[in-house]
């Protein structure tokens, strides 16, 4: 199988937001790799080796970013983690939106024609949530969005995707070429099934770090250069951030020292019970 | 301008209460842009959903009721979103961010080749939208520059709406020519539950890896009960297998504003921070006094679950006379 997987880099979730004036100061911030992305680059792994045999490859798998020079370094480990090759397509966050992403994800796609493109269901900084499902629509395949599970079936055919849905989890069959989403557990144990690792096979929870033979063997792989221009994007922004602010702070609070006392207030200050 | 679409969702024959927020967004809309608020029910066997819908004072409500349209299907319903918007002369198509909603907008705004703007907590204007990123951490005002502009709302930041006004025409669209592209829906597992839905509940006790095991929420499910409400879980408890996961609160998982909210057992990281912070109250129960739940809670008490819980049910009950 030949998979197409985006990464995008975001800043630390875990550091403080600094604003300048009505945008964002990002001096200082440390990027990382969109965890969900990671994710998509482990469920990859897992569709493309047999793990009950050295992890023998067996399909390709191409990690496209859009971004800034710098993220090379985001991309160079997604390699190190096993991906065969990778490509950066210059820009700069302030001049995309959903849409020009997803309109230059298609354009790899009708240049690199994979069975299957899995992103991550959302970004860690723009949270919009909408990239893949976009890109499946501009791309007439379909879509299996917030993938818990994935199993190849149909001979290779086809995949049976859990999804992470309001009521709980919904199977959905999705015949290839098609565009998959990955939510959180989709990094669990047993989630990945691909039909050449033994079905027991289970992994250990979580994106797999990469080796010390990884890291060398990335030095050697390449990261192709691209631009918006090259591959005929327009790049007009259509839904622009005018401005941002911080969200009004929530007031401090108190440390109470009894339940009763926390009865007490909720009942007589706070009016809630 | 022109008018505005909310398509409305439906579960066995009923009208998803989910989707009511999104019609409160689509009459401010309809405010905004000088148009008028158009529904959309679309299903099979859904003549009652579209009754319904008809009481909420909007123009009209367009049915499309095709045996094909029985499972929900991204592909298959994306293409009638787009007949519909042009059938309604929309400028803008709007649904509640909820799993549908979150699946279904992106690729229809693909299918209109028009801007999106999702999760929107606020509207300025007819192209100018508010809404969270970065964990809830910035507020982001977006303009759009299409003249059609689709949008998913946040259910927690638009009352829902409440019937009233004159009853809306319905009017029967021909679902055409249904085309899975290559999906199918096959089923779903879900745990039937007589608690209040999370995103609609007045109280929410939610609780997190302190719990250790399943069994410790059979008492935060007393309480939650005690009070009318539904019970929530921090990621590390769905992980761990203790819940189911469809109760995860936070930015991956659902996003909640209850006017009390509990958190048991949670450290609040960011994440978790995301989808409750905007609950009119916050109580913390935590053994760690530096965990950063406290920052966010307006009542916080540091001890243990196994000390804290039995306490406050008797309280809780001892209030309610039972
Ligand atoms: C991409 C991504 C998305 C995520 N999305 C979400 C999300 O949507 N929702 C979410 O919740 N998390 C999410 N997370 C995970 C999040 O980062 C935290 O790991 C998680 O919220 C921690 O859960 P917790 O607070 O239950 O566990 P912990 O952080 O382990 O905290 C347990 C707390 O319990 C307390 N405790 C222990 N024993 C007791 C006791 N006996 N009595 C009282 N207190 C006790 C401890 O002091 C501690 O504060 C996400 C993470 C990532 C990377
Ligand atoms: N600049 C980018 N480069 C590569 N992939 C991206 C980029 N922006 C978004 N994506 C992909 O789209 C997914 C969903 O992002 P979003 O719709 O913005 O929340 C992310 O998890 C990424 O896989």
């Amino acid at each position: 199988m030949k998979i197409l997987v985006t990464a995008k880099r975001v800043p630390d979730p875990e550091q403080k937001v600094k604003f300048k004036g009505n945008t964002l100061d990002q001096s200082g911030v440390n990027w990382q790799l969109n965890q969900f992305d990671e994710y998509a680059v482990e469920s990859a792994l897992r569709l493309t080796e047999n793990a009950s045999s050295g992890n023998a490859r067996n399909g390709e798998v191409i990690v496209v970013s859009l971004g800034p020079k710098d993220v090379q370094q985001q991309l160079r480990s997604t390699l190190a983690m096993g991906a065969d090759r990778a490509i950066l397509v210059d820009a700069s966050d302030e001049n995309l939106d959903s849409e020009i992403v997803a309109r230059t994800v298609q354009k790899l796609v009708e240049q690199e024609r994979p069975d299957l493109v899995l992103l991550g269901k959302l970004a860690a900084d723009s949270e919009a949530n909408d990239v893949g499902q976009r890109l499946a629509g501009y791309l007439g395949w379909p879509q299996a969005t917030f993938a818990c599970s994935i199993e190849v079936t149909d001979g290779g055919k086809a995949l049976l995707v859990g999804r992470e849905v309001d009521a709980g989890v919904e199977t959905k069959k999705v015949t290839l070429p098609a565009v998959v989403t990955v939510d959180l557990r989709i990094v669990a144990p047993q989630a990945v099934k691909n039909g050449v690792t033994a079905a027991t096979h289970a992994y250990a929870d979580g994106p797999r770090y990469a080796s010390l033979k990884g890291i060398m063997a990335a030095k050697k792989k390449t990261i192709a250069d691209s631009s918006l221009a090259a591959l005929g994007v327009a790049a007009t922004v259509r839904a622009k951030v005018a401005s941002v602010d911080a969200p009004p702070a929530r007031k401090a609070g108190v440390k109470v020292a009894s339940v009763e006392e926390l009865v007490q207030k909720l009942h007589n200050e706070a009016k809630v019970i | 301008m022109g008018n505005v679409l909310v398509v409305l969702e439906q579960a066995q024959g009923q009208l998803r209460s989910a989707s009511l927020p999104a019609i409160s967004f689509g009459k401010k809309m309809a405010e905004a842009a000088g148009g008028k608020l158009m529904l959309a029910v679309i299903g099979s066997g859904v003549a009652k959903v579209a009754e319904e819908a008809a009481k909420f004072g909007a123009a009209e409500v367009l049915v499309v009721d095709d045996a094909k349209l029985q499972n929900y299907l991204a592909e298959s319903y994306a293409p009638i979103v787009v007949h519909l918007t042009k059938e309604a002369q929309a400028t803008v198509v709007g649904a509640t961010a909820t799993s549908v909603g979150k699946d279904l907008l992106p690729r229809v705004a693909a299918l209109l080749d028009c801007a999106m703007v999702s999760d929107v907590t606020g509207v300025d204007g007819a192209n100018k939208f508010r809404r969270p990123m970065m964990a809830g951490n910035v507020i982001t005002h977006i303009e759009t520059s299409t003249p059609t502009v689709v949008v998913t709302v946040r259910q927690t930041e638009f009352p829902p709406a409440a019937a009233g006004g004159a009853a809306s025409t319905v009017k029967k669209v021909d679902a055409g020519n249904v085309d899975n592209c290559r999906a199918e829906f096959v089923s779903v597992a879900s745990q039937k539950s007589e608690r209040p839905d999370l995103t609609e509940a007045k109280v929410i006790v939610s609780g997190g890896r302190g719990m250790r095991e399943g069994k410790n929420f059979e008492p935060l499910a007393a309480l939650a009960d005690l009070m009318g409400g539904a019970m929530g879980a921090s990621r590390a408890a769905c992980d761990a297998g203790m819940v189911p996961n469809d109760l995860q609160v936070g930015q991956t998982g659902k996003v909640v504003a209850p006017d009390l909210y509990f958190a048991v057992a949670i450290s609040g990281a960011i994440q978790h921070l995301a989808g409750m912070k905007s609950s009119k109250v916050i109580v913390a129960i935590n053994k760690d006094a530096e965990a950063p739940i406290f920052q966010v809670a307006d009542y916080g008490l540091v001890t243990t679950w196994e000390k804290a819980i039995p306490e406050l049910t008797a309280e809780v009950q001892k209030l309610k006379g039972k």
